[in-house]
């Protein structure tokens, strides 16, 4: 029979989780508004946005790139869909597959450079990240859009669960984490991502179509920044050209505080929905005990530094 | 191939000096705002390069990336000189970092003349044309101490963040017109009374803005006033306020004077905003650029450029004007 | 005995460099055929050829009587030859049951696996599980990682993968190469019992020793021809050495 401690997720997953928890009692010990239903509901509104980028961010990750443009695409996805749904007066509906359209375009080209050219995708995103970013603000003339139609600020509508609010956008945001764990446990495409990441080269030996398989990945993340960037706008209520600045760092934070290694063919997806809530519970926390939010920059270093320690040395243990 | 290349690069650099050269006649003016982006700056652009026009000059024109991105500043004011800018206009993004490169440029004798921010120590540069952030602070709190009509104040800041003079200027200014006691303008350390109940930093933004006031009405459900370094941070403090159903009972003030704080002044989800004129503190700027040209006389010292108090309602023993001259003066778009 | 695979008159040059003259190639059914040479003699490209890695300029492959024409690695293992390469292309992160179906995982019957493309995980871990037994190769559980093996026992698990699927021929390149004297050994073992279950098996090596423990024939090349098929029983290591690096002529 298989032994038990194999079951166990490793160390790299559960650390997070115990991050998480040990930070909600320490929180829960130095303010007692913390540990209310309608706090940490709050706390899932604030972190539903970077969520869902760290979604498309951990595939990415798990094949060993990474993608700086995250944030800019999304507020370009958010631009898009605004404009297009007040000036140019399209349907809500159309105006917002337009500007996940553009999301997924962006996340296409990336994909291209990275497959197709052999760029590194820290370069290639990085012009990517600039040139979003560009023409978000020509786009926009820097100028916030507002009054919005309601199709728009829908995901931002809540309802009650025994008297806390929970917001749609978060709903949404679990069932695409589920979606997203389901996919890459438990299917032979999801694994090709982890074989991708882990060793090109033998994936491509094994008949995988490993071009293919960055390409979609690439793809599929930039489809989540368009999800990201609905949510957003339903959040803000508004279509802000200069979001998606700290989400840029922030996805990518998210998903190495939850365990998935920056080399590749490491990693849970629901481990970055644990990252991105470290970040959002420390965000919240040391609002409520009054500390500068300088300490929660201070602290989320410390944590990314031990979450890679942590995964180097669990990985040692393992030999 | 390769001569082929190399000739193409030879013509090309010989039309370019061509054009260079044609172009040395005119003298040159560099503005340097903190941001590309922000239509505040935008506004000062559009001012300086009118300026210059009507007086003979060319401006160069150049910016940091993000608020508080010193080293594109620094490298855009070597680069305005090497080109030939014989004047620097700049708002700084770190008061502290770019004086060295600003004593370098004023030992080669250009001129450097700070707009809306200062630099630290503020003769740094030959003069500073700026609106006094304190005092727009000041006129905030005075309005918001009114508005409240004698209720115990439970104060939200919702600032900038940690270490600028902009940021500390005009929440410490705030306090001051509150009535409280609170550090000077010259202080980088922003005042904390015991009514202030919820301090958080909001980088400027609507999203962040909305985040720290959603964080602080979970610690302080009580809070009845609100001051926001910006209007873009108080769009998402009335975002927040709205969803947990505040919005009519607390006040909301801000700084700037932007066309959508105008409006928001006017929607009432902002009670009052201090307003700020970039173009006129770019106009003044270029007319004594251009003067040093004609003359060589140097500017110095602190000029003020005006900032007036915009609300919709106005209150006893505070002047504000309403939000029709509001707009009539705001930058962005109408 | 018949050939289970046979090449003609193989040639491959790049630039100015020819790595194949000309060379022939038999494999007989259900042997062990080691391919022996000096650095450059054409071992790797031979093998590079038979396995679809490369495609040669001239020359042809006979697979069990009918003519075949590789494009790429997935036409041969279409055709039923499986290599193991020299870095075994194993996933060090993912499991053994993975690796072993890395490429042509099982799907679950029913809806779950044609709509919503589930994997079979319980049925790829029996499978494997028979397939390393089968080659009684000693691992505890499907379910470890790769990395946690020693070398030897990745060798297995890529062997075994071989193994596997292949209908024909297992092509190894330098199996032994990265071990130690007792894991070396029992991969010898081990490509015995690949043997034994009706396969045949190319085999790449340096090691002259581990050849003639081994090998039914030796394939020996020398500046990108066949010079010789030796007997490992009909002649001395020394004199195989000599023939591979042309000090002496080869026996008739």
């Amino acid at each position: 029979m298989n032994n038990w401690r194999e079951k166990l997720p490793p160390l790299a997953t559960v650390g997070p989780l115990l991050a998480l928890l040990l930070a909600c009692a320490f929180f829960t010990s130095q303010s007692d508004r913390f540990l209310t239903g309608e706090n940490l509901s709050l706390v899932l509104q604030q972190v539903m946005v970077v969520g869902v980028i760290a979604i498309g961010q951990t595939l990415i990750i798990l094949t060993a790139g990474v993608d700086l443009s995250c944030g800019m695409v999304m507020a370009l996805g958010g631009i898009v869909m605004t404009k297009l749904a007040t000036e140019s007066g399209m349907p809500a509906p159309l105006a917002i597959a337009c500007g996940i359209g553009i999301t997924t375009l962006f996340g296409l080209i990336n994909g291209v450079l990275v497959t197709t050219v052999g760029l590194p995708s820290f370069i290639v995103t990085l012009g990517t990240m600039n040139i979003a970013f560009a023409i978000t603000q020509l786009y926009s003339n820097s100028q916030t859009i507002t009054d919005l139609p309601d199709a728009l600020n829908a995901l931002g509508g809540t309802f009650r669960i025994s008297g806390t609010s929970i917001v749609y956008g978060v709903v949404l945001m679990l069932i695409l984490y589920v979606i997203a764990w389901f996919g890459l446990r438990e299917t032979a495409a999801g694994r090709h991502v982890y074989a991708v990441g882990n060793n090109a080269e033998a994936a491509r030996l094994t008949g995988i179509a490993t071009t293919r398989v960055l390409l979609g990945v690439y793809v599929l993340a930039g489809l989540f920044y368009g999800i990201a960037s609905l949510l957003s706008v339903a959040r803000t209520g508004v279509g802000d050209p200069n979001a998606g600045q700290t989400e840029n760092l922030d996805a990518i934070t998210a998903v190495v505080l939850g365990g998935t290694s920056l080399f590749g063919g490491r990693g849970a997806v629901l481990g970055s929905l644990v990252g991105a809530l470290i970040v959002g519970v420390f965000r919240n926390g040391l609002t409520l005990m009054g500390v500068s939010s300088v300490y929660q920059v201070l602290v989320t270093g410390i944590l990314v530094i031990l979450a890679v320690a942590t995964d180097q040395l669990s990985r040692r243990r393992g030999r | 191939m390769r001569s082929r290349g190399a000739a193409f690069v030879f013509i090309t650099l010989c039309s370019l000096s061509g054009a260079a050269h044609a172009q040395k006649t005119e003298p040159m003016i560099g503005l340097i705002t903190k941001t590309e982006t922000n239509p505040f700056f935008v506004k000062m652009k559009e001012g300086a390069q009118a300026a210059a026009k009507a007086g003979g000059a060319k401006l160069l024109t150049g910016a940091g990336k993000n608020d508080g991105d010193n080293a594109a500043q620094v490298t855009a004011m070597e680069n305005m000189i090497a080109a030939g800018a014989k004047v620097i206009l700049i708002t700084v993004n770190d008061a502290k970092a770019i004086v060295p490169t600003v004593t370098k440029a004023r030992a080669k004798g250009v001129l450097v003349i700070a707009l809306d921010s200062p630099t630290d120590p503020v003769n740094a540069t030959d003069a500073l044309f700026a609106s006094d952030n304190y005092r727009a602070g000041r006129l905030i709190g005075q309005y918001a101490k009114a508005a409240l009509a004698g209720k115990r104040p439970r104060i939200a800041t919702l600032d900038l963040f940690p270490g600028t003079p902009v940021g500390s200027q005009r929440h410490n200014g705030f306090l001051r017109g509150m009535g409280f006691a609170a550090p000077d303008r010259s202080s980088n350390v922003l005042g904390k009374p015991a009514e202030v109940v919820c301090m958080a930093d909001s980088y400027g933004n609507q999203t962040r803005g909305q985040t720290g006031m959603e964080n602080c009405i979970q610690k302080n459900p009580d809070i009845n006033l609100v001051y926001t370094v910006n209007e873009p941070t108080a769009a998402g403090a009335y975002k927040a306020l709205k969803a947990a159903a505040k919005e009519k009972g607390v006040v909301v003030v801000s700084v700037d004077g932007g066309c959508q704080g105008i409006r928001d002044v006017r929607d009432g989800h902002i009670a009052a905003t201090a307003q700020q004129y970039p173009l006129k503190m770019a106009a003044l700027g270029v007319t004594a650029a251009l003067d040093y040209f004609k003359t060589g006389r140097k500017p110095s010292g602190f000029y003020e450029t005006p900032v007036t108090l915009i609300a919709a309602k106005p209150m006893k023993g505070v002047e504000s004007k309403d939000v029709k001259t509001g707009m009539e003066l705001c930058f962005g778009d109408k | 005995m018949s050939n289970v695979m046979e090449a003609r008159g193989l040639a491959k040059r790049y630039g100015h460099v020819t790595a194949l003259d000309g060379t022939d190639f038999e494999l007989r059914a259900g042997e062990i055929l080691a391919l022996i040479g000096d650095n450059g003699a054409g071992k790797s490209t031979l093998i590079k050829i038979l396995s679809g890695a490369t495609i040669p300029d001239e020359g042809e492959i006979v697979l069990d009587g009918k003519t075949v024409h590789f494009r790429n690695p997935m036409d041969a293992r279409r055709a039923g030859i499986e290599t193991v390469y020299q870095d075994l292309a194993v996933a060090p992160a993912m499991t053994i049951a993975e690796n072993l179906f890395l490429g042509r995982e099982l799907r679950r019957p029913g809806v779950r696996g044609e709509a919503l493309r589930m994997l079979d995980k319980k049925r790829m871990l029996v499978e494997s599980a028979a397939h390393m037994q089968e080659l009684k190769i000693g691992v505890g559980s499907m379910s470890q990682t790769v990395e946690t093996l020693s070398g030897g026992q990745r060798q297995g698990v890529a062997v075994a993968r071989s193994a596997a699927f292949a209908r024909h021929v297992v092509i190894m390149d330098e199996p032994t190469a990265a071990l130690g004297v007792k894991e070396g050994a029992m991969v010898l073992e081990l490509i015995r019992r690949v043997r034994d279950r009706g396969l045949s098996v190319v085999l790449v090596s340096h090691n002259v020793p581990h050849v003639f423990e081994i090998a039914d024939r030796i394939h020996v090349m020398r500046l990108g021809k066949r010079v010789a098929v030796l007997n490992p029983k009909a002649i001395s290591m020394s004199d195989a050495v000599a023939v591979m690096t042309g000090a002496i002529q080869p026996p008739p």
